[in-house]
């Protein structure tokens, strides 16, 4: 490796900024030339049929995969092309995959404090206590996302709902400047996914965030710009409004 | 920092159950040594002695539930830590006994004479003294620990994997001791042994010293245990256990809180193989073989793996039995021992403990229920 993963090849003020991305698994090309900018602060949408690459993007972005060709550039200096996971993970971006895994022998708040970003020394941990920021900040991430009375419950014995929930203030609890969602609200009940969208945009008042996700009423709840992902390329871009009556849109995905 | 850091851990049922420990180790040899031999309550010595390698055993047990109850690593190779401790202690013994050996020579055990040692091996300077002893005793085995541990943890050799190294590793030791030119006694090992810092070995009162000084290591060791595990360390220990690949996402180098609780038991275990020996008599590479670690995985899963209690108990009522059985009917030990695994694997998952508390929770709820 070169200059350990940084370059100065663009200049940009975007967060994240992908460009001319493609990816193909034998022949098949999941990313096509894609291309996304994401502002700091910003939330955003991402939703396109099944396998229009959303998963792949974040596969890419994280550095589990690894592009043929394209730029992604995170915070306008770091090429993501050339790190490793564990190395962008600590440029801060924070992942929530599919599927929750909380830790279930430990109670919701201890979930988070084996989160809560800082203390990861064997010895300092032997003898610390949580320390009183420590501790406002586990109040504030589970008000945040709602979970202050069930604070005690064993992780095992979390509703599907919960579990998420946890995850997205387990992801919080690690202070990322970027966060990637992906799929939050599937299996969950109307009023959970209600709930989560207030989480989440709560969430956005400090973090960017990424959400991919194929519901659209939890879309339409988050209210922010929505990218259409289709073949592995960008579609549409707007809110939810302008994209729903674009025809190329409603030809690919809302129609159907 | 140090006393509120060895409190933390400090639950009431532990609490009570290191006092039983150390009632245990006060009460038996004190009713050897001060009860006239016609009373109904003097433990006879061999029970002391007994209950002194009882105790022994719950140490290794408790060594290994803190890597494998707490942080999920399957060792079966700790007798190994366990056999090294005796070993050191083993050398130290053999020097005592001088010129009270059957060739009487000063310097060199009897065996070396035998086998037509002229000088004594570089490894053995410095086990005339105790104070030289002692140390060894946990630095041999955790040296072996951080070695071992080092590699296989930073190459993330986990489950079945790691328990093949570690059965191995014990396997090639066995072999090794077996030799004779390994220095160490060969396959008979060491025993003949007279004074253990002055006093003799053979005596009622050094054996209930002897018993005593194990629970003692017992209480303290409960205690170190209970202090790791209840503290912000335990819980990412046991969250290791439940999902490593999340906690090094979390950014946790996985590898390092495993060597130090890896390290830490081998320590115990040396230390209570070392206080084993003086109480047996005799030390041989026997204590290498690999049933042996197994049977010291069987005590935790019998007692209640994850939990500190557990483990004590585990190998008291194994240990029992087998002692029971092998002077009753010898021939059903290995069949008994076969069954209780079966069992204890079916049926009682978190083992006599998890039963314990399955049951108490039971009629609390039964209570609940009649008082409602």
């Amino acid at each position: 490796m070169k200059a350990p993963g940084i370059t100065h090849a663009r200049s940009t003020s975007a967060l994240l900024y992908l460009s001319g991305v493609s990816v193909s698994f034998d022949g098949f090309k999941a990313l096509n030339n894609l291309s996304l900018l994401v502002e700091p602060g910003e939330m955003r949408a991402i939703i396109g049929p099944n396998g229009a690459g959303k998963t792949t993007m974040m596969d890419v972005i994280t550095g589990k995969t690894r592009p043929d060709a394209g730029e992604v550039v995170f915070d306008g200096r770091a090429d993501l092309t050339k790190l490793d996971e564990a190395s962008i993970a600590t440029l801060g971006i924070g992942r929530k995959f599919q599927k929750p895994t909380v830790f279930e022998n430990h109670t919701v708040r201890d979930n988070l404090l084996l989160a809560l970003a800082g203390m990861r020394s064997w010895y300092q941990l032997l003898t610390a206590a949580p320390s009183k920021a420590e501790n406002n900040r586990l109040e504030e991430i589970l008000s945040i996302i709602r979970m202050g009375p069930q604070q005690h419950m064993l992780g095992a014995r979390l509703s599907h709902g919960q579990k998420q929930w946890l995850e997205i203030g387990m992801l919080l609890a690690q202070n990322p400047k970027l966060m990637l969602v992906d799929e939050p609200v599937a299996g969950m009940t109307d009023v959970e996914t209600e709930t989560t969208a207030q989480v989440l945009r709560e969430v956005n008042k400090s973090h960017s965030v990424v959400v991919v996700e194929h519901d659209m009423s939890f879309v339409r709840a988050l209210g922010v710009k929505v990218t259409v992902l289709h073949e592995g390329s960008t579609l549409a871009e707007g809110s939810l409004d302008q994209v729903s009556a674009d025809p190329r849109v409603v030809e690919v995905y809302l129609g159907r | 920092m140090i006393t509120r850091f060895l409190w933390q851990g400090m639950t009431r049922n532990l609490r009570l159950f290191v006092l039983l420990v150390l009632a245990v180790g006060i009460l038996v040899p004190l009713s050897n040594l001060l009860l006239p031999p016609d009373s109904a309550f003097r433990m006879p010595s061999w029970a002391v002695q007994l209950v002194g390698k009882y105790l022994c055993y719950a140490s290794l047990a408790l060594a290994v539930d803190l890597v494998w109850g707490f942080c999920g690593i399957l060792t079966l190779g700790h007798a190994a830590f366990f056999a090294l401790g005796g070993y050191c202690m083993g050398m130290y013994l053999m020097r005592q006994i001088g010129t009270r050996g059957v060739y009487g020579n000063p310097i060199l055990p009897d065996f070396m004479v035998f086998l037509n040692y002229k000088e004594l091996p570089w490894f053995w300077h410095g086990f005339d003294s105790f104070w030289f002893a002692a140390p060894m005793i946990v630095l041999v085995p955790s040296v072996l620990a951080l070695a071992l541990g080092w590699f296989a943890f930073r190459s993330r050799v986990t489950g079945v994997y790691l328990s093949i190294i570690t059965q191995a590793m014990t396997f090639a030791l066995l072999l090794a001791f077996f030799r004779n030119d390994m220095g160490l006694g060969g396959n008979n090992g060491m025993t003949d042994f007279k004074d253990i810092l002055g006093y003799s070995v053979q005596s009622d009162t050094t054996r209930a010293v002897l018993c005593f000084v194990s629970a003692l290591a017992l209480a303290i060791f409960l205690v170190i245990s209970a202090a790791i595990v209840g503290s912000r360390f335990g819980k990412a220990l046991t969250a290791v256990r439940d999902a490593e690949s999340r906690m090094r996402f979390l950014g946790y180098r996985v590898e390092r809180y495993k060597l130090f609780v890896f390290v830490l038991s081998a320590a115990m275990a040396g230390i209570a193989g070392a206080l084993y020996v003086p109480q047996v008599g005799i030390i041989n590479p026997g204590e290498f073989s690999p049933g042996n670690s197994i049977e010291a995985v069987l005590w935790v899963a019998v007692g209640g793996r994850g939990t500190l209690i557990g483990p004590v108990i585990g190998a008291f009522i194994v240990n029992f039995g087998k002692t029971y059985l092998t002077g009753a009917l010898p021939e059903v030990w290995l069949f008994a021992l076969g069954a209780l695994f079966i069992v204890v694997t079916l049926l009682l998952p978190k083992g006599v403990v998890g039963l314990w508390t399955q049951v108490m929770n039971r009629s609390r709820e039964r209570r609940a229920r009649a008082a409602a």
